[in-house]
């Protein structure tokens, strides 16, 4: 009988997956076709640029300094056992702008920016303001959810690109201050082993990236339901599934790029 | 009387609504002609704002048939709905006033959306839907949050009236006014049917509102429209679940279920 329950449970689990895949293709599919068709909601685009790009720049400038900082000590420390210290620069510069920059921009954004398209969605799905827009022959794909898949898919490469910079001069900080190098040195032997590809790459995850903050945030709180309770377990499950689906992401896409 | 030839302006038949186990609708029946004002009345939780739902495509009936204009509408696509909807306007139970945007711009909203004025040649016109409902200037640059909860109902009935649709929903347009403010707005209901040749559909809790602006009143009761007649004859109705209604009695054929 248990077992028997148990493996109810289980097919119940696999059945509701199949269906959250389903209901989500299904979403993406028509969030998408509304972001390459005309009319375009430019004051919308342009405010939500404002919000990922520009707002989340204090947060992921942070992240990015102490990151950098972190990565000069723990590289110097381990490349010292032998005798490779020369590597910090260029071991700081790879690893920020291929993984680290990318992959904590993003969970950083899906905390901050991720979370509140939740909120604010799921809030004008249970107060009706999402039927009102229908009401007013405005579809809520095209003004709601395409401005915010448009803005996050276009800023954070672009955020991202900042980080690096910010990453890389905390590495610097460090290896002038605490670690000795010579400043001319350090950079010199950031610029001359950097290769546009890991760059390149960095930039693509970071679209990768800042699409599926925006359509996780925006997938959730279109679905949720249930007044207040509804919409903080939306915003959970944003911040959340964003998380998971970036580092999968990460690993695919790094996996695409480097598998020769 | 004359057998009427037109086709209704709006025309339920036979509609059945659940969620789930719990049935809603059960063979609505309503026919609404051109420029005709009707008043669906009801016990609470009858299922008055799920059948005005149904109109606009928010919630699809599970069987029966919808139709405006003599056109179906149920199990249409968005695309052929876009349409259909311009000629609404509705006013939602709760406002549901877009709290991202201020006062004027969501009166404005069907304006710059649905008939592609620009933002200065709505704002005007914004104003003056505004001062139809009592609202001054002062209030048109207020942000949704900041109004009383009939100020709020009184700019989601200018956001309706906007527009100037052909066929307006009011869901309870009086509910949370003073009895003077009711009073204006039942004229102005009365105006948007007379001068603008609107066709109505009200809801309503207020026997003395729905005197003033029906033409003809609906009761709602178990998911069947049980009586229909034109307003003067409310009153003499011969309908004991009626006259338990209008003269708001406990006692009668209306059973509410309270349990201690
Ligand atoms: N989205 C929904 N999901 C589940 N049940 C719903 C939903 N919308 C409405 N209902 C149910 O349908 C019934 C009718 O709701 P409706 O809002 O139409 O009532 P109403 O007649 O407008 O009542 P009131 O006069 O109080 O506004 C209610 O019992 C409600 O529980
Ligand atoms: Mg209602």
């Amino acid at each position: 009988m248990i077992a028997i329950d148990f493996l109810g449970a289980i097919g119940r689990l696999f059945l509701g997956f199949l269906q959250a895949i389903g209901t989500l293709s299904v979403f993406t599919a028509n969030a998408v076709s509304h972001c390459v068709r005309p009319p375009f909601y430019f004051r919308s685009i342009g405010q939500q640029m404002l919000v990922i790009g520009y707002f989340s720049l204090p947060v992921v400038g942070l992240t990015a300094v102490f990151t950098g900082m972190v990565l000069a000590l723990q590289i110097y420390e381990g490349s010292s056992r032998f005798n490779a210290e020369s590597a910090v620069a260029t071991i700081v510069v790879i690893g920020i702008t291929r993984e680290l920059g990318p992959v904590l921009a993003g969970l950083m954004v899906a905390g901050r920016v991720g979370a509140a398209m939740a909120a604010e969605i799921g809030t004008m799905r249970v107060t009706e303001q999402i039927d009102a827009l229908t009401t007013l022959a405005t579809n809520p794909f095209k003004y709601l959810v395409a401005p915010r898949l448009i803005a996050g898919t276009l800023m954070l490469p672009v955020l991202v690109l900042v980080a690096d910079i910010i990453g890389v001069f905390g590495g610097y900080i460090i290896g002038t201050s605490k670690l000795g190098f010579n400043p001319a040195t350090y950079l010199r032997n950031t610029a001359d082993f950097l290769e546009a590809i890991d760059v390149i790459t960095g930039l693509v995850k970071a679209a990768a990236f800042g699409f599926i903050v925006a359509l996780m945030g925006c997938y959730h709180g279109y679905s949720s339901k249930g007044g207040a309770q509804g919409v903080g377990a939306a915003t959970t499950n944003a911040v959340v599934s964003a998380s998971i689906l970036i580092l999968a992401a990460d690993y695919l896409i790094t996996e695409l790029f480097f598998s020769k | 009387m004359a057998v009427d030839t037109r086709i209704p302006k709006v025309s339920l038949r036979d509609v059945h609504v659940a969620f789930g186990p719990k049935k809603v609708l059960q063979g609505f029946d309503l026919d609404v002609m051109p420029g005709e004002s009707v008043v669906v009345i009801g016990g609470s939780g009858t299922g008055k704002s799920v059948m005005l739902k149904c109109l606009l495509g928010l919630v699809t009936p599970d069987r029966g048939s919808v139709k405006i204009d003599g056109q179906e509408v149920v199990g249409i696509s968005d695309r052929e709905r876009e349409p259909i909807l311009q000629k609404f306007g509705m006013l939602f139970q709760y406002a549901a006033l877009f709290d991202s945007l201020s006062v004027w711009e969501n009166v404005a909203f069907g304006l710059t959306q649905a008939k592609g004025m620009t933002r200065e040649e709505a704002k005007p016109i914004a104003l003056k839907k505004l001062a139809q409902v009592g609202l001054g200037a002062d209030v048109a640059e207020l942000s949704p949050a900041e109004l009383s909860g009939g100020m709020k109902k009184r700019v989601g009935l200018a956001r309706a009236i906007a527009i100037e649709p052909e066929i307006i929903l009011f869901d309870e347009p009086t509910t949370g006014l003073d009895p003077i403010m009711g009073d204006v707005i039942n004229d102005l209901i009365v105006a948007c049917v007379k001068d603008l040749g609107a066709t109505a559909i009200s809801i309503t809790h207020d026997m003395a509102s729905a005197r003033k602006i029906a033409d003809r009143v609906a009761m709602l009761y178990q998911g069947k429209a049980i009586w229909q007649g034109p307003a003067a004859t409310i009153d003499k109705s011969g309908n004991a679940y009626v006259d338990q209604f209008i003269h708001g009695r406990a006692e009668g054929p209306i059973q509410v279920e309270v349990r201690a």
